[in-house]
């Protein structure tokens, strides 16, 4: 089918497309899964439509009801997403966007029609989530969806993105996704557990610890509730970490096969490389990865013409992940 | 048998701000303690009282979190890189 009767019947489904030519073991196969496909052009366009769906259900939201405002913290692709779907829906989005984004990220949000509210750049995407929480302590009328909290998040993936997957590729042995508000690595780890429990599930963790400076103690950290509530620390088989050097290679390295994809998605098939490094000689594995936007949110960042070295030095300032 | 921690910026006034720092242990407990031991202001934000791994400190052996080869038992060989990272939200996933 190619007619739609709206934007939002385009979310989801999303292509698998072999990237093999790069995996550094012959036996080894990856897969990535297209999610810059997405009508707003990422993963998060799932997320945001459950966030809503789920409100709507709820009562908590009305559709075409006046005067009605939602808060989210965000670092781009949540907004994003929610911000076209509050346009369709008539909602007012407020989000809140640590000031150290990619310029792309925030003219995206407001060629959507939502407003931003500033948090601090240094706090990154922690101090984001804080003064959202604040805002909305101050403000109970509006309503906070609360991406890293709200099970709708990881219900997305368990209902659609999981099935999807284990439907394209009944072989799959490992999943690898990026660890953001954990609700990919919840909502498919779990279902591929339930449906084909030998599944091996990986976490990339992308390097923002280490560059988030307004951290004032370890007091300061944060674990998604989504994380805490759904097991994540027994549902993951290993979790690792992804520099920002490497993640540049691995963005620039996709355009080998083609694909012209998000800093984050190279972060996360660097984790798949090194997934695919610890699979034995002799035996064959399936892995498929999550490449959650294209590139063209990080033109800015030079990230593909630049000398490596400045562009690294600039993910130190600027959020790409 | 030496391995060279990475210190993130948040904890390291309590080394004496520095970046990295070299000490020896065979598990990562044994190196945490060790770190500890060479500088009082870091312990508590490294090992709980019961000898567990502070809830929002990452750990990791040459970019393999810990918690999930061995937690505080995961071996260290000589030469291993280990990385401390605090727990921060995320979102692009």
């Amino acid at each position: 089918m190619a007619r739609y009767s709206s934007v939002l019947e385009l979310v989801g489904n999303t292509p698998i497309v072999d990237v093999s030519a790069l995996s550094p073991n012959p036996n080894v196969t990856i897969l990535a899964k297209l999610e810059g496909r997405n009508p707003a052009g990422s993963v998060k366009d799932r997320v945001a439509l459950s966030l809503i769906e789920a409100a709507e259900r709820d009562g908590i939201l009305v559709p075409g009801k006046p005067g009605q405002v939602l808060l989210e913290p965000s670092s781009g692709n949540t907004g994003i997403a929610l911000a076209m779907v509050c346009r369709l829906r008539g909602y007012h989005l407020k989000v809140v966007l640590p000031t150290n984004v990619s310029p792309e990220r925030r003219q995206l949000l407001l060629a959507w029609g939502a407003e931003i509210i500033d948090s601090p750049g240094s706090e990154g995407s922690n101090g984001a989530v804080r003064l959202a929480h604040t805002l909305s302590a101050q403000h109970p009328e509006w309503t906070f969806l609360y991406q890293y909290a709200n099970p709708a998040n990881p219900a997305a993936h368990y209902q659609h993105t999981g099935p999807e997957i284990l439907a394209d590729v009944p072989e799959i042995t490992h999943f690898v996704a990026g660890l953001g508000t954990s609700g990919t690595l919840m909502g498919v780890g779990r279902f591929l557990k339930d449906h084909k429990p030998d599944t091996q599930i990986w976490a990339v963790e992308p390097p923002s610890g280490e560059m988030v400076d307004g951290l004032r103690s370890l007091e300061d950290g944060y674990i998604p509730p989504i994380f805490t509530d759904n097991h994540g620390a027994d549902l993951l088989d290993r979790k690792v970490v992804v520099r920002p050097k490497e993640s540049i290679e691995w963005t620039r390295r996709m355009t080998e096969v083609g694909l012209f994809v998000g800093i984050s998605s190279g972060a996360i098939m660097a984790g798949a490389v090194k997934c695919a490094n610890t699979i034995p000689e002799g035996q064959k594995a399936t892995i498929v990865t999550i490449a959650c936007d294209d590139g063209w949110k990080y033109l800015s960042t030079g990230a593909w013409s630049d000398d490596i070295d400045d562009v690294v030095e600039r993910a130190k300032k600027i959020i790409y992940f | 048998m030496a391995a060279t921690i990475r210190i993130p910026t948040v904890l390291r006034p309590a080394v004496g701000n520095q970046a990295t720092a070299s000490v020896e242990g065979s598990t990562i407990g044994e190196v945490l303690s060790a770190l500890a031991a060479q500088y009082p202001a870091i312990t508590g934000q490294l090992l709980n009282e019961d000898g567990s791994l502070h809830r929002f400190l990452n750990v990791y052996v040459n970019d393999d979190d810990v918690r999930y080869i061995g937690g505080v038992d995961a071996p260290v060989a000589d030469g291993d890189e280990i990385t401390l990272l605090p727990a921060v939200a995320g979102g692009a996933a």
